[in-house]
């Protein structure tokens, strides 16, 4: 395939004035871009990409100083993994610091210095004892501050009713800032990318405002105590530096497919500082968002993640000098009996799951139809207020959900006081860590299961309002809960019927009295990974159905045969044609004018002559009205009189007419075509694996129309019975 | 210059870049017999991070010592006290500029210009009937200053092509709810 030389050269100012503050004008759309909403040619960034790489291996041999620069360009793609690691390492590193700050805000403050949290705070305190482990007298609660009494219903109050406000504060500032700043910074944001990787032109998705809105407010709707988490918005602000540092080199920022490549990178780099872990961050981009991925984009991605994490650990937000988010050891081995308890939380996991998406997408469909969807600051805030009001009661609830998951996972030894950790000791046990024996348990425990089994309840319905609000909100951390409290919850239940009933049958075998059978932080762990599960397969419902994840199921129905483009309609029904013809022979700049003026074509076919309609090639819709209005910068001496010609010489003129205009450069003279008998499943077939964005269609050698990808969108959503209507900025 | 002073100088030199207060050996003590669990913090380096450096006083006598310290878990944490001040401060005041530019946006913009321009330009503005919003106004008002490319023009003209963007992202994601439902 020869590729259409499409000479993507940079905009030149005409004057040569002001190019310090370039930057502040209108870029000039450039011949070969594309509009808004609208895919990528994938085919088309490739022979540029490729066309690019040869001329610079070719002039490498010229000189030295061609040589280095051709050094530079391959080297570029390192520098911008650098670069993306490093700036969202740090991002992630100040989001966590500053969330861990505001969420102790909402109870107390810290007397000695305001920007330590509560844990921070008491560092260096030797007033802290065994069973309250965060007790200092530097850091007081805001009754306490304010009234000085600690102790007592009205300091209840008081406390609680701050809260409250703290809370409310912090969701209304965030939802104004993403109101006035950047609506595109609203949700988690990995549909979006899924969407824009695979093809699609999201203009400001990922910018720079998108970028500072992301961060600021993300941190303030954490911290407000609302049931979301940060990882999926976290993809998304390393995806913005991402898309920042493309605009660096030009080989990323003016080709649409190779920013793809970066853009993957970069959500491998988002997933590794969510959790701290680089290979995971590998792995998620190379399954869930990407949809190319060539080898090299593999260790680019690594690259990227590992320096992410690297950074974020410098930054030690955990103040553990540990990299992952949730880090658990667990020493007992677990037993197949177990695996009865571990299947029924699988089975948990999937209905919750199927509750939770057919519960949010029904309140999402009300949000999107009746009034609730035009206040949404109101809305934010109404949601905050409820959470706030039902969560400070309940312990479990009222500390942040990554904490509490930290407390789930963790396995009860001697050395924790915490209320869930409340067995009964034997005074005469020697190994306080390890190994410990299964133990009865006390008051404690039993009061914290009821406890846990309310926030269960509560995490469960909350979510399902508060995930698609107009503010920064991901998915990962609330279903972790949600699945953690319950694996406790079966894990402690399992623990106490084998020490209670260690003579049964099942637990005969495997428990031993005085041996530890049962780790109940496993059975959170095992319960949370079950409940992660379901719900991202919510965050990947894209709400517009812009790639062929789904697939076609091939024919319809009612006809035996399978639906070829002959029996297709061919373009939108009862509309002005699709395009126009354009002859070889010589045409005016005005006469061209004149026909894309009122009209808007998706394309013109260049034919050799009006009779012989033989084909020469094609020209995109939008590529020509920017070449013939760019043409005066390009070309001197090009008047609306000047004729326009496609061929490789000009026509033979009089010397008395002005300059012709060349526009061989924007013809493809190897469009992809296929014919009327083609079947569908084999066109669908071709626009998927080649990332087409159209497709000639003849009939008997002669060209007879043109098959976008929305057509073929369209036609798959009426295979499915969907409304092909939903398919939308025609 | 002796070797007494080199030492000195590098570990003066030592105490200016780490705050020695962040770093803290904390040793945890669950119950033993009739003593009650303890926390014990000392900061001390690393290799002095065990049960006999940091807990003192020693609740226990002689023979005892050992069983009591078998049970305690010692471990050792630092913290850079630096950077979480910085990044607080650093934070708190990009939201505050933030928030005092969307109050300028929001409320004091059309204040002044309500003054500047006068009422031919309310009456403009009520053929946008229902967009209530910031930057409903933004392509209007600025286009009487002629082009002049200077700086100032530049910067307007560059500001009133963002809240157009912005007006944009908001009709599709607020208004009609075709992206990000």
């Amino acid at each position: 395939i020869s590729p259409a030389e499409l000479a993507s050269t940079p905009t030149e100012e005409p004057n040569g004035s002001g190019h310090l503050m370039d930057f502040l004008d209108e870029p000039f759309p450039d011949v070969g871009t594309y509009e808004d909403f609208h895919t990528i040619d994938w085919l088309r960034e490739k022979s540029r990409d490729t066309d690019r790489h040869r001329k610079i291996t070719s002039k490498s041999k010229e000189s030295l100083w061609e040589l280095i620069k051709s050094l530079l360009d391959a080297w570029s793609g390192w520098v911008v993994m650098l670069l993306i690691g490093l700036l969202s390492g740090t991002l992630a590193g100040v989001i966590d610091l500053a969330v861990d700050w505001m969420t102790d805000l909402k109870e107390g403050v810290c007397l000695t210095a305001f920007w330590y949290s509560h844990e921070q705070c008491c560092w260096t305190s030797n007033e802290t004892t065994f069973d309250d482990r965060d007790k200092c007298p530097q850091w007081q609660k805001w009754a306490e501050l304010m009234t000085g009494h600690a102790e007592g219903a009205g300091a209840y109050v008081l406390n609680y009713l701050l809260y409250v406000m703290w809370a409310l504060l912090f969701s209304f500032l965030a939802v104004s800032l993403v109101r006035v700043f950047a609506p595109y910074a609203c949700g988690s944001g990995i549909p979006e990318i899924k969407t824009i990787l695979s093809g699609f032109i999201i203009r400001g998705y990922l910018g720079k405002w998108t970028l500072l809105i992301k961060t600021v407010t993300l941190v303030l709707a954490v911290s407000s105590g609302l049931s979301l988490g940060k990882e999926g918005p976290l993809v998304h602000v390393a995806c913005c530096c991402g898309n920042l540092f493309c605009s660096l080199f030009s080989k990323y920022s003016k080709n649409e497919g190779k920013r793809r490549e970066v853009l993957s990178a970069a959500a491998a780099a988002g997933v590794s500082v969510a959790f701290g872990a680089p290979i995971g961050g590998v792995l998620f981009s190379l399954e869930e968002v990407s949809y190319y991925f060539p080898l090299k984009t593999l260790w680019r991605s690594f690259f990227a993640a590992l320096v992410a994490a690297f950074t974020l650990r410098a930054i030690n937000p955990f103040g553990n000098s540990r990299l992952v988010l949730f880090y658990v050891e667990y020493h007992t081995p677990w037993y197949m009996a177990e695996l009865v308890p571990f299947i029924l939380l699988g089975v948990f996991g999937g209905l919750w799951g199927t509750l939770f998406i057919r519960a949010n997408i029904a309140w999402c469909r009300r949000r999107k139809t009746t009034l609730l969807g035009k206040y949404p600051v109101l809305e934010v805030i109404a949601v905050t207020g409820i959470t706030a009001v039902l969560a400070f009661p309940n312990p479990y609830t009222r500390r942040s959900t990554s904490e509490l998951i930290s407390e789930l996972f963790n396995d009860c030894g001697a050395l924790e006081s915490s209320q869930l950790c409340d067995y009964v000791n034997n005074p005469n046990m020697s190994r306080p860590v390890d190994d410990i024996p299964d133990r009865p348990a006390g008051p404690g425990v039993y009061n914290a299961l009821w406890q846990l089994a309310l926030a269960l309840v509560f995490k469960i319905v909350i979510t399902i309002f508060t995930f698609g609000m107009k503010i920064p909100s991901g998915l990962f951390i609330p279903s972790m809960a949600v699945g953690a409290i319950a694996g406790r919850i079966v894990g402690i239940a399992v623990e106490q019927m084998a020490y209670h009933h260690h003579d049964w049958l099942i637990f005969k075998n495997w428990c031993r009295p005085g041996a530890d059978c049962v780790t109940p932080g496993l059975y959170a762990m095992v319960g949370a990974a079950a409940c992660l599960g379901e719900p991202r397969l919510m965050s990947f419902y894209p709400p517009i159905v812009m790639d062929f994840g789904k697939g076609l199921n091939g024919t319809s129905r009612e006809e035996s045969t399978p639906p070829t483009l002959a029996t297709d309609e061919r373009g939108p029904r009862g509309k002005a044609p699709l395009w126009a013809f354009l002859t070889q022979d010589p045409t005016r700049v005005e006469e061209l004018e004149a026909l894309i003026k009122d009209t808007d074509y998706k394309g013109f076919r260049v034919v050799i002559s009006r009779e012989s309609e033989r084909f020469m090639g094609f020209v995109q819709g939008r590529d020509l009205p920017l070449a013939i209005r760019k043409s005066p910068f390009k070309q001197d001496g090009v008047v609306s009189s000047s004729v326009v010609y496609f061929t490789e010489d000009a026509p033979l003129l009089p010397p008395t007419n002005p300059q012709p205009l060349k526009l061989r450069r924007i013809l493809n003279l190897s469009p992809f075509t296929v014919t009327d008998h083609t079947p569908m499943e084999t066109v669908v077939d071709i626009f998927r694996k080649l990332g087409l964005r159209q497709c000639l269609v003849t009939r008997s050698g002669r060209l007879l129309g043109i098959i976008t990808k929305k057509d073929v969108l369209r036609h798959m959503a009426q295979m499915m019975n969907q409304d092909p209507e939903s398919i939308m900025f025609n | 210059v002796s070797p007494m002073k080199l030492k000195n100088a590098k570990s003066l030199i030592c105490d200016l870049l780490q705050n020695s207060e962040d770093i803290r050996c904390k040793c945890i003590c669950p119950p033993y017999r009739d003593i009650e669990g303890q926390i014990y913090k000392q900061n001390v380096s690393l290799k002095d991070c065990n049960c006999l450096h940091v807990v003192e006083p020693m609740p226990v006598d002689g023979k005892d010592v050992e069983a009591y310290c078998l049970r305690c878990e010692c471990k050792f944490e630092e913290r850079s006290s630096a950077t979480i001040k910085v990044t607080i401060i650093m934070y708190l005041s990009i939201l505050g500029l933030l928030l005092l530019y969307m109050v300028y946006l929001t409320l004091l913009e059309p204040m002044l210009k309500r003054r500047l321009f006068g009422h031919s330009q309310l009456i403009q503005s009520d053929d946008d009937v229902g967009d209530q919003q910031p930057f409903a106004n933004a392509h209007n008002v600025l286009s009487h200053s002629h082009s002049r490319p200077n700086m100032l023009n530049k910067v307007e003209h560059a500001q009133q092509r963002w809240r157009r963007q912005v007006q944009e992202q908001r009709k599709s994601v607020f208004d009609r709810h075709v992206v990000l439902s």
